[in-house]
């Protein structure tokens, strides 16, 4: 029951089959070397001192105690750090201001968030390196700190960088020093006639916390400076060409001169693109001559890294009597954290992007706050613009009375459909996936018993193209080795390996794959924005050609034919008068025969038409505590072609998962001078095993016509749509709407307490 | 973590010796679950960590005519795979079996978490409700101390320099009796209890008039709190009348004194400790007359 496939016809020999994966092993024995896992001869052992301060200048820094310690070798503070402001650098996954990136790694004359590091020493234990840094005296000017995100936009708020200004969409630049970064704009239609024509109009303000990838390795970065300037880091990242760009940005060196070794990774979902400890674990590399190993601790992670945002959105959408959307607005805010850079424009085009809406207008503004510079984080901004926008929608239902799936047939977005924000779509599948929940056992079951609700929201992410490498090997035994640049945090050393052997004919384990390290292999982009399986996978199916070629070309030498009288078709190479090598049968004869074949694929021209996912979710709520317990949960993805429908399954079950913990408790929580209280998984309460029952999942198949095999990017979208439907069904159980993430108990029990109130006697 | 020295005694002088001679400076760790993490973390810095494992007085788990005898070392898994334990004591092994997930019950012990002394220890309601004496040993003999009057604020406690808890004592069961113990937490595990109720109720022969009760509260106050008038208002009244259930959980509210944290507000506490109160007497009484719980912890 777990897991409702979808019958299909097989098109393909390898892909949608579910091979054992190439690292499992490694893993389930332990023997995987992750970012921690580092040990080089003489290394020394680091630690971080951060700001107890949520906004303070830094008047002056004392190392002088720390150093004298026995076994310290070196510290570091904002003095060792190059002047890199005002240079703005694309990353790969968007254009970061190096100033902001720089001073986010190394406090300069202030602190922003309590966490931020200020110094970190080097020592011969990691006891003697604490208690160095704990020994380093700075002076700090304690200003007061701005929370809020509404309250950071006003005029008389303490502002953190004074290096920023208004960007206004589409040009323009405010005068004056301010914590709003950027104001987008997006409009489409007659905004007011479409108010103007709808028969229900629902607009509701809705509140979202700062919550945490909650990957479960910490960061770990080790460094070794060698005397001929040539810097090599291994670390825990999701790309180690832009670990390798940052580091070298950062430090003012040229990107031939930094190595990046990627270890295997314990989970990223976003938060292990922007460097951390790389820059500061060369520094002090570089001054004790010394490898060294920086690695976080959980509050570390959770104080010092780039949680989501925490935003206010409010929306206004109207529909006419047969329920199509007439008109939506919106108005969104998210907390940047301590540098400009939230995901608010992805949350600007995600918010209205299921559905056809002819009339539109969204606004929405980057704002810092004194919290930790915020990141990537699975579908970035798009959960908390779903929240709103779904629990809307779910309110015009009521009011029409009308099935809130049927209202999102109605109104998908299909091919053709232009979003509000200008793109126009191709062929996509967020009708297929509301028709699957429809049609699920799920929806058509009934659900029984009291304080029981059942609530469906749909979600849509971009996923994206970017660039690729892959270089693949011939081996006279009849397999091939693979290797490519992009680190695996989801199975996709064996997704793009799949697509190798599909293209070849050959199984899935003749593939060898190695995620290589920076100088030994071509570029690539980040693991992120649910890229790696479409556009490693076209990398793969390039390098698969460029070998079928290569083995042609071989045939026609060995049978001294025209090379045009041979083709590649089905595992094997076919020649004139029957002729015929299986694919091992000619790979055991390349030695003897020429030169090596080494396929050779790269991407980056293709971008990824877009996921959607519909889900739906009964819940019981306790009416006297407000504690809610999923009871079933049912997710529905186009997945366009689902090469390992395990790992497919697996990474919907685990955005739903994330996007449980979201809805109900996870939360940053601070006090008035915006120390976070909660730094630990204890009272940072992501679901355990216990909270969340076995996913359904559907997979649903429409091809994106981008990719060969119609393959779309699976990792994000699952996460947008499961705190909207976890409010639409608390709804249905006890008649409260939610506004609020999380649903708390104390939160939703507060709702329910007023209702009651609100209700007359009985 | 900073340096310490370290001794495992294999008698209870020893052990009361070491710890007298440093004076405060010294603690005891059985399964260390809260010691480990707090030098972990630089929130204590003892200079001598006393292993009191290896002590036989420390490690007794006897249920006879007697009561139950629980040493101060044992681990709670043991707890509540002890069938006298879970037939008759059975807040205590509901307590035993949330604290922690499987490998923290392995080493955690119940005599660790009374003396880490958080107003929110899961063992604690569980102990008032049956009654727990604290068995201590020190420089000055022996003395015993009613659970309740254990505690002295958050993380305090009466032990003074150079004591230690040997065992914690529990009188006969009446018959027609039955306890139980449950706590308020977001998740359904791996929590700190935002409210913990523990309750023991003696029932007379028609199996529903409350003949005695005893509640526990915890996370409610400084201190884990006898409840006494919340029992007695239960006293001669049915567990079905919901007007004496209701007045049992006003007086509890009554004499809490819960605090805002991040953990629930004062509201949401006094809240949820009446709902609870009710839940936990209904399912105490239940026990009382042999019937079995239908309970998943944490729902």
């Amino acid at each position: 029951m777990a897991t409702v496939e979808k019958q299909r016809q097989r098109k393909y020999r390898v892909l949608g089959t579910r091979p054992v994966r190439h690292d499992g092993v490694d893993k389930v024995t332990g023997r995987a070397r992750y970012g921690a896992d580092t040990h080089l001869p003489g290394m020394l052992y680091a630690a971080m001192l951060r700001s107890p301060h949520a906004h303070a200048r830094i008047v002056s820094i004392d190392t002088s105690a720390a150093e004298a310690m026995p076994g310290v070798h070196a510290v570091v503070t904002r003095e060792d750090f190059p002047d890199v402001s005002n240079r703005i650098v694309e990353l790969g996954e968007g254009a970061v201001n190096l100033g902001h990136l720089s001073q986010n790694v190394m406090a300069r004359n202030k602190v922003l968030y309590k966490g931020h590091a200020v110094a970190a020493v080097a020592a011969d234990s990691i006891h003697i390196a604490r208690e160095a840094a704990q020994r380093i005296r700075v002076e700090y000017e304690i200003l007061p700190p701005v929370l809020d995100v509404l309250e950071a936009m006003s005029d008389d708020a303490p502002v953190l960088n004074e290096d920023v200004r208004t960007e206004e969409f589409g040009g323009g630049t405010g005068d004056r020093p301010t914590n709003v970064a950027k104001h987008f704009h997006y409009e489409k239609g007659d905004v007011e006639a479409g108010f103007a024509r709808a028969a229900v109009i629902v607009e509701r303000e809705f509140r979202t916390a700062t919550v945490h990838q909650g990957y479960i390795e910490p960061h770990a970065a080790t460094a070794l400076w060698n005397p001929d300037g040539h810097v090599t880091i291994w670390t825990c990242t999701q790309g180690s060409f832009t670990a390798r760009q940052q580091t070298a940005e950062l430090l003012g060196l040229p990107v031939s001169r930094v190595r990046v070794i990627p270890t295997e990774i314990g989970g990223g979902f976003g938060g292990k693109i922007s460097v951390y400890l790389e820059p500061v674990a060369a520094l002090l590399a570089k001054k004790s001559g010394r490898p060294v190993k920086l690695v976080m601790d959980r509050s570390e992670v959770l104080e010092g890294t780039g949680p989501t945002p925490g935003s206010y959105i409010r929306v206004k959408m109207g529909a006419d009597r047969d329920g199509r959307i007439t008109a939506a607005e919106a108005y969104l805010a998210y907390e940047a954290g301590a540098f400009p850079g939230s995901p608010i424009n992805p949350g600007c085009m995600c918010i209205f992007a299921c559905y056809d809406v002819p009339n539109g207008r969204i606004d929405g503004y980057d704002v810092c706050v004194n919290k930790p510079r915020t990141n990537a984080y699975r579908a970035p901004g798009a959960t908390n613009a779903a929240f709103a926008a779904e629990t809307v929608i779910d309110e015009i239902c009521e009011q029409l009375g009308m099935d809130p799936l049927e209202f999102r047939l109605k109104n998908a977005a299909v091919e053709g459909t232009r979003r509000i924000d200008g793109v126009t779509y191709s062929r996509i599948g967020m009708k297929e996936t509301v028709e699957a929940i429809l049609n699920s056992e799920h929806y058509r079951s009934e659900l029984k018993g009291p304080n029981r609700g059942r609530g469906v929201a749909s979600g849509f992410w971009f996923n994206v193209g970017l660039k690729s490498t892959v270089v693949a090997t011939v081996n006279p035994d009849g397999t091939v080795s693979l290797v490519e640049g992009s680190t695996d945090i989801g199975g996709t050393r064996t997704s793009v390996a799949m697509q190798l052997a599909e293209t070849l004919g050959i199984a899935a384990e003749d593939v060898q794959p190695l995620v290589a390290d920076t100088d030994s292999v071509g570029y690539t982009d980040v693991t992120g924005g649910s890229r790696v399986t479409f556009s490693t996978g076209i990398a793969a199916i390039e390098a698969a050609k460029d070998i079928q070629r290569q083995m042609c070309e071989r045939a026609a030498l060995i049978w001294d034919c025209p090379v045009d009288q041979v083709r590649y078709e089905d595992g094997r190479v076919v020649g004139p008068d029957g002729q015929a090598f299986t694919f091992k049968e000619l790979a055991a004869l390349v030695p003897s025969t020429g030169e090596p074949i080494v396929g050779r694929g790269t991407s980056g021209k293709a971008n990824q038409g877009g996921a959607f996912a519909t889900e739906v979710v009964d819940v019981e709520v306790d009416p006297d505590t407000g504690k809610v317990q999923i009871l079933r949960f049912t997710v529905a993805q186009d997945a366009g072609c689902a090469v390992h429908p395990s790992y497919v399954e697996g990474q919907m079950q685990g955005g739903v998962v994330q996007g449980i913990g979201w809805a109900l408790n996870e939360e940053y929580i601070y006090d008035d001078q915006g120390r976070m209280l909660n730094n630990t998984f204890l009272d940072y309460r992501i679901p355990t095993c216990y909270d969340v029952p076995m996913i359904d999942t559907i997979i649903v198949e429409v091809p994106d016509p981008n990719h060969p095999y119609g393959v779309r990017g699976v990792g994000e979208v699952p996460i947008v749509p499961p705190p909207a439907a976890i409010a639409n069904a608390i709804y249905r159980a006890v008649g409260v709407r939610m506004d609020r993430l999380p649903m708390s108990p104390p939160r939703v029990l507060e709702k329910i307490l007023q209702s009651r109130a609100a209700a007359p006697a009985q | 973590m900073h340096d310490f020295d370290y001794v495992a005694p294999t008698t209870l002088d020893e052990a009361i010796a070491a710890l007298a001679k440093h004076d405060g400076q010294a603690r005891c760790l059985a399964g260390g679950t809260d010691l480990i993490d707090q030098m972990r973390t630089g929130r204590r810095r003892p200079a001598l960590v006393v292993d009191v494992k290896k002590i036989p007085e420390l490690n007794a788990l006897v249920v006879s005519d007697d009561g139950l005898r629980l040493g101060a070392a044992v681990p709670c898994s043991d707890v509540y795979r002890n069938e006298g334990v879970a037939q008759d004591y059975a807040a205590l092994a509901d307590a035993a079996r949330i604290i922690g997930g499987i490998q923290i019950q392995n080493r955690a012990s119940i005599g660790g978490n009374v003396c880490n002394s958080s107003p929110a220890a899961d063992s604690v309601p569980a102990l008032i409700a049956l009654q727990a004496v604290c068995v201590i040993a020190g420089p000055n003999g022996p003395r015993e101390v009613p659970i309740e009057r254990f505690f002295t604020g958050p993380g305090g406690n009466v032990l003074e320099a150079g004591e230690l808890l040997v065992e914690l004592r529990m009188p006969p069961r009446p018959p027609r009796s039955g306890s139980h113990y449950r706590r308020f937490i977001p998740r359904n595990e791996m929590d700190i209890a935002v409210v913990g109720v523990g309750a023991s109720v003696q029932l007379e022969d028609d199996g529903r008039t409350v003949a005695a009760a005893r509640i526990g509260l915890g996370a409610v106050a400084p201190t884990p709190l006898l409840a006494e008038e919340a029992a007695r208002v239960l006293v001669g009244r049915s567990v079905d009348d919901e007007a004496a259930l209701s007045d049992a959980a006003e007086a509890a509210r009554a004499v809490i004194r819960p605090i805002d944290d991040m953990r629930g507000t004062k509201a949401f506490r006094s809240h949820v400790t009446g709902v609870l109160v009710q839940r936990v007497v209904r399912a105490a009484a239940a026990r009382a007359r042999g019937e079995s719980l239908d309970y998943c912890p944490g729902h």
